[in-house]
């Protein structure tokens, strides 16, 4: 019992990957600012806006709406994060517990931020932030089905193997699976679903800064919307690290592979960064044809190739 | 000074409310924002929703329907705000100190934490004015 508690509390979860996801958040913001020719935040800076938030700001609650669901959302999403980060991490670290991380469960609990997002921001009342909860119920429609794609894609890879330790331990004694051409192709499919999961621009139409003024989180101040921004750190480091254990054979974690470990996820987490900054916003139709069109499209390729061995 | 009051100070997200503007510090904030001056390096953001907003920066005369909205927008805003009066209409009235439908500086309407005057200031000016305001916070 106590040690599950540390799972979740401690190492591989909340504080962790909290800690971990704002030190790549500063990442991203660093290359984001140097991308446009200029200087950048400091290393602490996402800790300070978190902390900001967390103490210093009045939370205030919606006049027309539903303040008690307003307010545990933010807390769900949390949760949500962190359990996935927990199942995806476990595996990564070679941690063995009785629960052997089973990759539709991840795939559920992944969803549960973008759902509290929603519930929240319908909760709030207000009319830009049903806009943006709108566009973010269309969007998850549109690119749940291709990461279950990508999933499947593994699962045939692996050779029908459910849970994510063996993905990695297959991974690990042969070749990576971005070492082969379906591999590659499920690569970008998985890379655009993460864009999409983590709201950066080309699909960050729900909470389009300079259209709807941050859409589903209008409402949200101080510790609300510190929860928010826990969880959106959260997300920035457990979703490059689910796609580093699905295609990049995982971490080892002795001697000198530690830094290849740190390197693929500031890698997967730089290409995410390099998408967001040269592209522009795309309209939500254009969005759900992307995805429902072309990612499905690769994904399905991708697989019938596995079928036939490539 | 305190743990919150520095992480206050280091993270400062303006909100920007044009009232009744000649439009020539809008531009000014906005180069603030640029890459030439870039405000994020001191962890100042732009924010589209008062919300989240921790200044407010003010700028043009403030006439008198202007006047309902700012202190709507004030009354929304998550303490603590600071307020940032910018340029001459929004510190003394300017040259619309004297007219009909002129409802007052921003200090006559809510409290002014700054003052940054100019007809526009330079982007300097701005940037200096909110330094100073985080360093005395």
């Amino acid at each position: 019992m106590a040690i599950d508690l540390f799972y979740f509390f401690v190492f591989p979860g909340l504080i962790f990957a909290a800690i971990t996801g704002a030190f790549l958040s500063w990442f991203d913001r660093k290359i984001t600012a140097r991308v446009q020719f200029r200087k950048g935040p400091p290393l602490l800076q996402p800790f300070y806006d978190f902390f900001k938030l967390l103490l210093v700001k009045e939370t205030i609650l919606p006049k027309k709406g539903s303040p008690m669901i307003f307010l545990l959302a933010p807390v769900f999403s949390v949760f949500g994060a962190t359990m996935a980060g927990v199942f995806i991490l476990l595996p990564l670290f070679n941690i063995t517990t009785g629960f052997r991380g089973d990759l539709l469960v991840i795939f559920y609990l992944l969803t549960i931020p973008s759902f509290s997002y929603i519930i929240g921001s319908l909760a709030s009342g207000n009319p830009l932030a049903s806009v943006g909860a709108s566009r973010e119920m269309k969007l998850i429609i549109s690119y749940e089905l291709t990461f279950l794609l990508v999933i499947a894609g593994i699962i045939m890879k692996a050779g029908q193997q459910f849970d994510l330790n063996s993905v990695i331990s297959i991974q690990q004694a042969g070749t990576p699976f971005i070492g082969s051409i379906s591999g590659v192709l499920l690569f970008i499919a998985g890379i655009f679903c993460l864009q999409a999961k983590l709201g950066l621009v080309p699909f960050d139409m729900a909470e389009a800064e300079t259209e709807i003024t941050e859409g589903m989180f209008i409402e949200y101040s101080g510790s609300a919307f510190a929860m928010i921004k826990l969880t959106k750190y959260i997300m920035l480091f457990v979703l490059p690290a689910f796609i580093v254990a699905l295609f990049m054979n995982g971490f080892r974690l002795e001697g000198i592979s530690i830094l290849w470990a740190i390197l693929k996820i500031i890698v997967v987490v730089l290409l995410l960064t390099l998408i967001r900054n040269t592209n522009p916003r795309v309209k939500i139709k254009q969005a759900v044809k992307f995805f429902a069109l072309w990612m499905n499209l690769i994904a399905v390729i991708a697989i019938v190739l596995i079928a036939f061995g490539y | 000074m305190g743990f919150k009051d520095y992480c206050f100070k280091k993270s400062l997200w303006v909100f920007h409310f044009g009232g009744a503007s000649c439009n020539n510090c809008d531009i000014e904030i906005l180069d603030c924002l640029t890459p030439r001056h870039d405000l994020e390096r001191f962890g100042i953001l732009l924010v589209g929703s008062v919300r989240h907003a921790d200044v407010l920066l003010v700028n043009g005369s403030i006439n008198k329907r202007d006047k309902e909205r700012l202190l709507e927008i004030y009354h929304q805003a998550p303490k603590p705000i600071l307020v940032v009066a910018i340029g001459a209409c929004g510190c003394t009235g300017g040259i619309f100190a004297e007219g009909m439908t002129f409802a007052g500086p921003v200090d006559k309407i809510i409290p002014v934490d700054a003052y940054i005057p100019g007809c526009p200031p330079k982007p300097e000016a701005l940037i200096a004015g909110i330094v100073k305001l985080a360093g005395r916070k």
